[in-house]
Parts: C-alpha cells; structure tokens; sequence
C-alpha cells in the first residue's frame, strides 16, 4: 500500500473533488449544500401544502411526492440533463442541471419528513393556541413549528447524509465531485485501493459531523429533560 | 352571557348535542357533568367555536356564533380555556406560555405582559416558576399555568374541560383552590368535572347531560339532594359512593 497517491494528488481530489474549484464543474460540499437548503425550504412549503384543507393545494402536493418518490435520482438528472435542451434548445452546464434535479428529487422526501413531523404535534397544542386567539399562522409560527422541527431533526439529518454521498450521482452527467476526482486519479494511477478508502474517510467525516452538530442542536431545541 | 338555542350537533352519524337549550348569565359557576360521551365536553368546546354547530344558535357575550361575519379571535380573547391534559407550550418557558397570546393576538407590550403574567402566577400560587419549563412542573403546577395562561387575555368567561381529571389526587385541590378563588370573583365559568364536592361548594348551576341531552339542571342543593331524573339518582349513587 502507498498513500504516496493521496499526497500528490491531494489538490485535485480535495478542491476540485471535494469543494468544487478546479477546471471541471464539481464539487460534492458546492452541490450538497446548496441542494440540501433549498430542498429542505422546497420541501417544507410541500409538506405545508400537504396539510391544506383545500385539495387544489394538498392534491398536486400529494402527487408531487408519491410521482418524484417513485422514480429512481439517476433518472430525474438524465431528464434534466437531455430534456431541457431537447425542449429548449440550450443546454444547461452541468451544475445547474445537477443542482436543480437534487433540489426538485430530495423536496419530497423532505416533504414527507416535515409533514410527518408536524403531524407529530399533539392536537392539544393546536387547541390551546386556537383557544387563546392565535391564527392559523402565529400558531404554525410559534408553536407548532418549534415543536415539530425538533421531532423532524434526526429524520432530517439522515437525509442530508443520504443526499451527501448521493452527490456522486451526478457524475454520469460528467461533473466532477469527490468520487468522480477519484476515479479519474485512479485511472491514471491505478491505485483503487488506497484512493477509495481515502474518500471513504472523507464521505464518513462529513457524515459524522453532521450528526454530532445534529445533537447539540437537538439538545438545545429541548432545553427541558421530557 | 352564554345561550344555547336548539343546539344541535352530530359527528357523523352520532349525535353528539341533541336541542340543547341552556343560559349562563354573567358571574355564575355552571358545572356540567355525566357520563362519559355524554357530550359534556362537546358542548363547552362549541362555545369558543373550537366545535362548529350543525344548527341552532349560541350567542356568547351578545353575538351569535352563527353569524358569517363574527370575529372569531375577539370570541376567544373574552373566552379562556383550560384542559384537560393541561396543553402548555412544552419549549417555551411558564412566562412565555403565558405571554404569547396577549403579546401576539392582544398586542400588549412585552412588559407590559410579563407584568400581568407575574401577577397571574402570583395569585396561582407559583410566583417562582415563571423561568422553569412545563416538563419540570407537577401536574398541578401546569395546569395552574395553564389557568393562568387563559386568564391573561382578560377573557370574561372561563371554561374547564376537566381540568382535574389528569392529576395525582393530592393535586387536585391546589388546582380546585384557584379555581374557587376565581369564581368568588365574580367570573362566569362553565366546568366540566367529575369533582361534586366542588360543584355542591362552588356552583350556582349543575346541568346534568346523558346521550347529548341535558337530562336536569338544577341549583346543586336540589341536585344533590334530589335528583330529579332517574339517570342522574343512578349517576349520583355510583359517582358518590366511593
């Protein structure tokens, strides 16, 4: 074994791989990020929407997450990838392409998370709000919302850690994050063994941090012991 | 101050409030009591419209619930509610619980509100708390927030939705105590309970339901002592004699 390879070719693999400067369009943390904010604020507004009474805002919703749900990543940034140029005329760089099906795919699991998490309020709580005259709204806003957030938090954060390393997807469309650097390292060196482990560790460490920040933000969001 | 006329109202196919006929005037403790699923709670929650009604009417404070143009969160800033499994807002603090409607829907100043929640804890007995959050409370503490909660919007009418029946026995009476002292105070407070010895001490009224209808209603010392109604002697004999 020689990690001589992970030194040499440390830049590329960590900058254009891992955060996206570079000659290539890439990035995992440049489209991680990005996709799991917008997605979690796309989604929150679906799952909102899955909760209206009326059914012209619940229904396209309802069908929204069962239709996005049901198909597989790699198929939705095929679609965005061939489909927009077909119906267009441009082609859209592979960032945009990669970033906007992350956000449309990830807004319906996260959808389901918060909608599911605001279900999990009891019904007691919208009662006494209601009672002492607080909209729909205030209540969403400073009671529901509050409480849910923190029941949705380790759903939550099992998604960001799946749509992280699912980033990798995006490189059949030819962009260059952390899995696709490796690669094209490897076919050059010819050394899986050590460069595969080496992003393992880096896919692992993000993950891990992502869920010890995720109980301290847990632990003051239930600054009482329930 | 509160009137039922013909109130009717069904959950599907149960009907849940059958001609519900019944007056509150301003200043009078009405305690309403039977069995379970006799629609007690029913017909309390419909007074601040978190129940709808499929006909008549109820008028509370001079307006009707019925009309399309009552302003529902004038209704629910004159009528507080307490409940049965106390519903405080679990992460906010006692004072916060208390404070957010006035400061939200009454736009009370938030000193000025944290002024009037310092009183209200006062006179509930727990001045001390008003840091602590609702998990580290006893029950009997909660639901003494949640009396002051209700009482910080000032409302003229106060209902109960067995306020008791969730607590350790030895908290009930703390929880009876501010009840009583509210009343002596001239409030207009619908009770749901199971608590008689409360009724027969505090109220002026006891409507006695079963099946969706008031059955008898009736001054407590008659009640008590008398029951009109074979349901209510049958009710009285089982509730009473433990």
């Amino acid at each position: 074994m020689d990690f001589q390879v992970i030194f040499n070719n440390f830049r590329f693999l960590i900058l254009q791989g891992f955060f996206g400067f570079g000659t290539f369009a890439g990035g995992t943390l440049r489209l991680a990020l990005p996709a799991i904010v917008l997605g979690f604020i796309l989604g929150t507004f679906i799952g909102l929407a899955r909760l209206a009474r009326s059914r012209w805002i619940h229904w396209p919703a309802r069908i929204y997450v069962e239709f996005f749900r049901g198909v597989p990543l790699v198929m939705v940034i095929f679609w965005f990838w061939f489909i927009i140029p077909a119906l267009t005329g441009k082609s859209l760089p592979e960032y945009a392409v990669a970033l906007t099906a992350f956000v449309i795919f990830e807004a319906a699991y996260l959808a389901e998370i918060v909608r599911a998490g605001i279900q999990s309020v009891p019904r007691g709580q919208i009662e006494a709000a209601t009672a002492t005259g607080l909209s729909r709204a205030q209540l969403m806003r400073h009671v529901v919302l509050p409480q849910a957030l923190r029941n949705m938090i380790p759903a939550l954060v099992t998604q960001f850690i799946v749509l992280l390393k699912d980033t990798s997807l995006a490189s059949i469309i030819g962009y260059v994050d952390l899995t696709k650097a490796a690669q094209i390292v490897n076919n050059r060196e010819i050394r899986p063994f050590e460069l595969y482990l080496f992003i393992a560790l880096i896919y692992w460490l993000c993950s891990y941090s992502m869920s010890r920040y995720t109980r301290r933000w847990e632990n003051r969001l239930s600054p009482s012991p329930s | 101050m509160i009137e039922f006329r013909k109130v009717n109202k069904w959950f599907g196919s149960l009907h849940v409030l059958e001609d519900i006929d019944l007056t509150i005037e301003a200043g009078k403790v009405v305690v309403v009591c039977g069995p379970s699923g006799s629609g007690k709670s029913t017909l309390i929650r419909c007074i601040n419209r978190l129940e709808t009604i499929q006909s008549g009417d109820i008028i509370v404070d001079g307006s009707s619930l019925s009309d399309a143009k009552l302003d529902t969160v004038k209704l629910r800033t004159e009528v507080g509610m307490v409940f049965q499994s106390f519903n405080l807002y679990p992460h906010m603090t006692v004072l916060r619980n208390i404070t957010l409607a006035p400061v939200k829907v009454k736009h009370v100043s938030p000193a000025e509100a944290e002024k009037i929640a310092a009183v209200l804890l006062e006179r509930v007995g727990i001045p001390d708390k008003s840091q602590a959050y609702p998990a580290n409370l006893s029950g009997g503490q909660q639901q003494r927030v949640a009396i002051a909660r209700a009482l910080a919007m000032k409302p003229k009418i106060m209902l109960f939705d067995e306020p008791t029946s969730a607590l350790d026995p030895e908290m009930i009476n703390e929880v009876l105590e501010v009840m009583t002292d509210l009343a002596r105070d001239g409030m207009t407070m619908v009770v749901v309970t199971h608590e008689m010895g409360f009724a027969r001490r505090v109220a002026h009224r006891i409507v006695f339901m079963d099946q969706g209808r008031i059955v008898e209603a009736n001054e407590p010392e008659k009640f008590f002592a008398a029951p009109e109604s074979a349901r209510a002697q049958q009710f009285l004999s089982k509730i009473l004699s433990h």
